[in-house]
């Protein structure tokens, strides 16, 4: 060999040797970026920022769990005896409340006598439950200051409320979400992939050239609409459809979210498939034909068998698409996020959450992270499914 | 030829930035478009990213005047108050918010007690408010929306949605859901209001009086689901902005602000 070519060899190898590594190493820092962000949120409880909860230095309280500091501030929780203090009303109290409570005068320029306003106000009012910004706060603050627990994996994992903006403690729990998420994701599998699998069965084997010639483009015209044209679609035909098909309330349900994936997730289905299909031998099938077995003989017992791993990858991508979809479903599932027991109900999946909150929580803040530990969830879910179906093809059943 | 184009910008004796509310940010777009064409030296920017972030971005000193759906907060205040900054806040405009639901709903008022009741979950059947026997389905804005803001804070007392609130990603959707959905109930701006929805009169006296959402009962301030849309900017730069933020308060600007489907300041 020529020393040149020699040189362009080892060059083409270098190239295909960086790219892949880049491709590699971007992918590891995106998971990296992701569970550093995401598992932050164990390490803070959920009060925001520089906010800290007072109450008067009497009561023998010293412990609230976030959920109680939710209903107290919402208040469903309205006497210090439900949360083990003694028999006094809960009076909530946020900085703007208290502040609200004193003159300008009294402020003084600059607010300069907030703060020991608020400490007067506190140590005079028994029921008292405040939240206040640390930076107001006296250094010799002589009101009882209440820490909030951690957040844990567990709460975080079981939790069923996910309520982001409760002041002044956000209460995060994924249980009805990662549900959601995952009833939204089998329904469509469960719509699209029997009809994905038998339209690519139809094409690649039974319909004729030239019907075939209209199909396959029509298809894949399917993939190239929007995501949000589907969701629109689905908002304002499907979901009335389904309100008056199960004569429901609401139709902004897990269904509408499942058909309109399926919808979405069938092109790639069907192209793949049918490539798949397609690619095998006609030397095999003569064969299988040759040896006496009927059409669908072969198409079961030979072609089938023969492009299950394209059918796999089909199913993969197909997956793929449903899991992780987010502009469509955040249209057409109602978002509210209730467990569902049917699918018939509306649900909130992690992606519409993801999509619809990160907009507005503060950068590096509890919500921000909490949407992140979502993202970690929905990773582990796909990389689960996907180990899944690589075992699954590699023991050739 | 780029250059050419930058040039008059750039020696612009009126150039400033607009940043916040991206409820204000239609309103906003349009008074500077007009606003320009009348006078080619001004050259306004202007962007949305919510109204927190505008007051954020006021106080870094990265804008010159943040537009502002909710009236800054206390923290704010001091924020302002430690970088040594005084301020101006210029009320522009109007926004009512209308509760409405399915035009076949028998109920045409409520209370704001009997609306935090069914948007917090309390009230869960239009039976309990003299409606017919229906489950009532309770749509509201995404979390992120300067709209659910200023709906918790005034209607609900800061109280939480019902976990079972659908939360809609726009406005056209509460539209389009409440047309469609027979017990349903939601809350849009008074420009998204049409023949689909109906739009309850709301009373805040505990009954007395029931105010049905206009204009008219809006600049009169009779209708009490309304709110005022800020400006803020610092007292150095009054000069330069000043003349801008006239020409919104003038009857030209604020017959843009109808257009736009706000409601204008009283005169």
């Amino acid at each position: 060999m020529n020393p040149l070519k020699r040189f362009i060899e080892k060059i083409t190898r270098g190239v295909l040797f960086t790219s892949s590594m880049v491709t590699s190493v971007t992918v590891l820092l995106v998971v990296l970026f992701l569970f550093k962000e995401g598992i932050g949120l164990f390490n803070q409880n959920s009060v925001e920022k520089h906010l800290v909860i007072a109450v008067n230095s009497e009561n023998p309280v010293s412990a609230i769990s976030s959920t109680d500091v939710k209903s107290i501030f919402n208040q469903d929780i309205t006497n210090w005896k439900q949360v083990g203090g003694k028999d006094l009303e809960i009076l909530p109290r946020s900085i703007d409340e208290l502040a609200a409570q004193f003159t300008e005068e009294q402020l003084g320029e600059g607010f300069k006598n907030l703060s020991s306003l608020i400490e007067t106000y506190i140590l005079e009012t028994p029921g008292v439950i405040a939240s206040i910004p640390d930076s107001y706060l006296k250094n010799d603050f002589k009101g009882k200051l209440i820490p909030l627990k951690k957040i844990s994996l567990k709460e975080f994992l079981t939790g069923t409320e996910w309520i982001p903006t409760a002041h002044p403690a956000a209460v995060f729990g994924a249980w009805p979400l990662i549900l959601g998420t995952l009833w939204v994701s089998l329904g469509a599998i469960l719509l699209a992939l029997p009809i994905g699998l038998i339209t690519a069965i139809y094409m690649s084997e039974v319909a004729g050239q030239r019907f075939r010639n209209i199909l396959k483009p029509v298809i894949e015209l399917l993939s190239g609409i929007p995501s949000v044209v589907y969701g629109f679609f689905g908002l304002v035909v499907l979901v009335p459809l389904i309100q008056k098909l199960f004569k429901l309330g609401v139709g902004e349900t897990a269904l509408a979210g499942s058909i309109v994936l399926a919808i979405m997730s069938l092109p790639t289905i069907i192209t793949i498939a049918e490539d798949a299909l397609r690619t095998t031998p006609r030397a095999l099938k003569e064969a299988s034909l040759a040896l006496g077995a009927s059409h669908w003989q072969t198409l079961v017992r030979v072609i089938i068998p023969y492009a299950k791993s394209g059918i796999i990858a089909a199913v993969i991508l197909g997956i793929g698409r449903a899991v992780g979809e987010t502009m469509a479903v955040l249209m057409v599932t109602g978002n509210a996020s209730v467990i569902p027991h049917t699918f018939l109900e509306p649900v909130r999946t992690i992606p519409a959450t993801i999509a619809a909150e990160l907009g507005e929580a503060p950068f590096g803040g509890t919500h921000f992270k909490a949407l992140f530990a979502l993202g970690i969830i929905l990773f582990i879910m796909t990389f689960v499914f996907n180990t899944l179906v690589e075992t699954v093809k590699t023991k050739k059943i | 030829m780029a250059l050419a184009l930058l040039l008059p910008a750039m020696i612009s004796a009126q150039s400033f930035k607009i940043k916040g509310s991206d409820t204000c940010l239609p309103l906003s777009q349009a008074e500077a478009e007009s606003y320009m064409k009348k006078d080619p030296n001004a050259s306004i920017a202007v962007t949305g990213g919510g109204s927190g972030v505008g007051l954020a971005a006021l106080i870094s000193g990265t804008t010159d005047i943040a537009h502002s759906s909710r009236a800054m907060k206390m923290d704010e205040k001091l924020k302002m108050q430690e970088a040594g900054k005084a301020f101006k806040e210029v009320i522009v405009a109007y926004d009512a918010l209308a509760v409405i639901v399915n035009p076949s709903n028998k109920v045409s008022q409520l209370t704001r007690e009997q609306l935090e009741g069914i948007f917090t979950g309390k009230i869960a059947n239009w039976k309990e408010v003299g409606g017919d026997d229906l489950k009532i389905i309770v749509y509201s804005r995404e979390t992120s929306s300067g709209t659910y803001e200023f709906f918790k804070t005034n209607v609900l007392n800061l109280k939480n949605f019902a976990a079972n609130a659908l939360l809609m990603p726009a406005t056209g959707a509460i539209v389009q859901s409440v047309g469609q959905t027979k017990g349903a109930i939601g809350y849009v701006g008074l420009a998204y209001v049409e023949k689909d929805v109906k739009a309850l009169k709301v009373s805040y006296d505990k009954g007395k009086t029931f105010i049905a959402p206009s204009v008219a009962t809006a600049m009169d301030k009779t209708y009490p689901v309304t709110r005022p849309l800020y400006y803020y900017f610092l007292t150095k730069i009054e000069k330069t902005v000043s003349p801008f933020v006239n020409y919104i308060l003038s009857p030209e600007g604020q017959a843009i602000v109808l257009k736009v489907g706000y409601v204008p300041l009283k005169k």
